[in-house]
């Protein structure tokens, strides 16, 4: 998207590449030249991906445990409250307050809960719903749901500089490189 | 979503032709939601319509004159209502099984199938909860069952199956919606980039909530799903065999059985495959999709019904040995009753249906006929059903005293509300085929071949062609398979 040099700034620098290897190979590269703000833009996982962008495990399954203990104690919880102590049922002689049958109960909710937590938690690790990105600027970038491969750098790296990233880029022989820019 | 390469050494073929390459992925599932309709598409949809509306008017009906309309009577005071519950929920474990469980053995065959597989437990569930809520006679009441405040002051009854049913469905119902939605993400960024119109772009950016298909979501995007699929397969098996215990606690001969969770459970993945062959083979046929949907996956569908349709006649089986080794007259006759009974007639169907129709998937040339499987997957249907009318309302119909013995018979209503289901279901599967991508994109290009980097370390500068260029006409076939692994699967340097 070009627009007035004065009202707008980089953004970042997209590369386009054909196949996942040259997309792991490029992620290497850059990983090893240090940048710190970049990112990869695949149309489904690519495997070896994260060891050649260095990311660590995903933390969503700490999020998961801590959403389906909160779902199992909310269950223990409510039935007691309600069955043992709120109102106090006595039902085929067994005590009001008894665990066993209160078991279907709390693993559905401890199930349920879990999954809202790996659900909104995977939606908020990614910073997602967010409908305005610059890479969504490039006209090409629609390829990225289809069957090509991007590489970014964002402007806003401590190492980014127009003409030497660009150069750095290039070498990487991307089938296509442009520079995104958004407003001021 | 894992690349695990074929076994060439047992004759396993790549799932897919070597001419399907990302795009046409993208061009076969996504061009189904732009194109106008096709004129099956309408014949499907139009008569779906028409049966939603049979629904519509039997409950209308029902609610303004009461279940008095329906044949329950006093003994069967359960019939075709929580028939068509337990069947419909059947129905929808399939979908779980598909995307959860067989996601977690990594079969990679799931995914030309998944898609429609989750869809159909969604559509599944919705038709099951009508039943338990039509079927309390007043509806606005179905409160009760929930743990809110009201003005009698007292909470429902946790030691109740029943209570238990509303946690584990609606769980179910949920848990399936957020699987689905989260599977369906990068498939609705796809939908939305291709969209040439602003609506389009506008309504599917929505959905896919700006996915950009970072790699660094897709780390916590497949942790994600992992984690759904985990918890979903427990909660598949939970949710049958709680709707088990509404028959297993009680004291009913032929319902008070400690076989009823895994018979059940066994049951549902039974019925429901059958479905989502029934489904697939239709949708297969409409939309032209005998490109991903191959006749390797119907072949390995087949075979799973023939593993289920077994256990479940073991089941049959095994409750029919162990009543008659109980020693209990009432038991025994419960079984005896079902089988040589007034219903007996059911009983054969059930048997007939569920037990002998899959054994056909013994030959390879039956399992492999179109004609064939879509047979059998109707009757499966169709016994799965009688098996639940079976152990319904044979147990129900004589009670232990002969005076209080009766015999059931639907009344128009009745009919009208589960054919009207069926009209709900097909309703809800014909929009969705129609504007949702249904083949699960994402999932089917990372498994092509040459979609996932070769091992050996290459160098960036000597860029491979794309594996697409490369026609390699032998990768298909399995005679090939005598080929080192490698050869078949990896494109070969330029």
């Amino acid at each position: 998207m070009s627009a007035d040099a004065d009202s707008t700034r980089p953004a970042l620098l997209l590369a386009e590449f054909e196949t996942p290897d040259q997309i792991v190979s490029a992620a290497e590269r850059v990983r090893k030249a240090g940048y710190e703000k970049w990112d990869v833009h695949t149309p489904y996982p690519v495997h070896g991906m994260d060891a050649a962008m260095g990311l660590p495990d995903s933390r969503l399954g700490w999020i998961v445990l801590a959403s389906a203990l909160l779902g199992l104690l909310a269950a223990v919880g409510m039935m007691q409250w309600m069955n043992g102590y709120d109102y106090p049922l006595v039902i085929g002689g067994k005590p009001p307050e008894a665990y066993a049958s209160m078991v279907p109960v709390m693993f559905e909710l401890t199930v349920l809960l879990g999954a809202f937590g790996a659900t909104f938690g995977m939606l908020a690790l990614n910073r997602i719903p967010r409908h305005h990105h610059p890479v969504f600027h490039s006209e090409r970038f629609e390829a990225c749901s289809n069957d090509k491969f991007f590489l970014s750098i964002e402007a806003d790296d401590k190492q980014f500089d127009p003409q030497a990233t660009r150069a750095f880029l290039e070498r990487l022989e991307p089938s296509h490189l442009e520079l995104i820019e958004e407003a001021a | 979503m894992t690349a695990d390469h074929p076994i060439s050494e047992i004759g396993e073929a790549p799932l897919l032709p070597a001419h399907i390459t990302p795009a046409r992925v993208s061009e076969q599932v996504t061009s189904v939601t732009e194109r106008p309709a096709r004129l099956g598409w309408w014949l499907y949809f139009g008569s779906s319509l028409l049966l939603f509306g049979v629904l519509g008017a039997s409950v209308s009906y029902l609610f303004w004159e009461g279940i008095g309309v329906w044949g329950n009577n006093s003994p069967v005071a359960w019939a075709w209502d929580i028939t068509n519950f337990v069947w419909w929920i059947g129905i929808g474990h399939a979908g779980t099984l598909i995307s959860a469980i067989l996601f977690l053995f990594r079969q990679r065959w799931r995914t030309s199938i998944n898609r429609f597989a989750e869809a159909m437990t969604l559509f599944a569930v919705i038709c099951a909860l009508l039943f338990p809520l039509i079927h309390v006679g007043r509806p606005w009441h179905i409160y009760y069952t929930l743990p809110i405040p009201n003005q009698m002051g007292v909470w429902p009854n946790f030691k109740s199956p029943l209570l238990w049913d509303v946690f584990a469905v609606g769980t179910y119902f949920t848990v399936s919606l957020l699987f689905w939605y989260v599977g369906l993400l990068p498939d609705l960024a796809t939908a939305r980039d291709r969209a040439r119109s602003l609506f389009r772009k506008r309504v599917y950016g929505f959905a896919a909530l700006g996915w950009r298909g970072s790699h660094r979501h897709w780390r916590h995007y497949e942790r994600a799903y992992l984690i759904l699929a985990a918890l979903s397969t427990p909660l598949v098996l939970s949710v049958h065999s709680v709707v088990s215990f509404d028959f297993a606690t009680s004291v009913i001969p032929g319902w008070h059985t400690t076989i009823f969770p895994p018979y059940f459970v066994a049951g549902a993945v039974f019925s429901g495959f059958a479905m989502v062959m029934t489904l697939m083979l239709i949708a297969r046929q409409v939309f032209d999709l005998e490109e991903l949907i191959t006749l390797q996956h119907l072949e390995l569908m087949n075979k799973i019904l023939l593993v289920t349709g077994s256990m479940v006649g073991f089941a049959y089986a095994t409750e029919f040995f162990v009543a008659m080794s109980s020693d209990n007259p009432y038991e025994r006759y419960a079984f005896i009753n079902r089988a040589t009974g007034p219903y007996w007639w059911a009983y054969c169907i059930m048997v007939t249906c569920n037990v002998l129709s899959p054994q056909l998937f013994w030959f390879r040339r039956l399992r492999t006929s179109v004609p064939v499987m879509f047979a059998v997957s109707i009757l499966v249907n169709v016994g799965m059903w009688f098996e639940r009318f079976v152990i319904i309302v044979t147990s129900l119909h004589r009670d232990y005293l002969p005076s209080a013995w009766g015999y059931f018979r639907p009344t128009l209503v009745d009919i009208g509300c589960f054919v009207g289901s069926l009209g709900l279901f097909f309703t809800l599967f014909a929009l969705f085929l129609r504007w949702v991508p249904q083949v699960a994109m994402f999932e089917v290009k990372a498994i092509l071949p040459g979609a996932q980097p070769g091992h050996r370390p290459q160098h960036p500068d000597e860029p491979r062609p794309a594996p697409s260029a490369v026609p390699q006409p032998g990768r298909q076939h399995p005679e090939h398979g005598d080929l080192p692994a490698e050869a078949v699967l990896e494109p070969k340097e330029a």
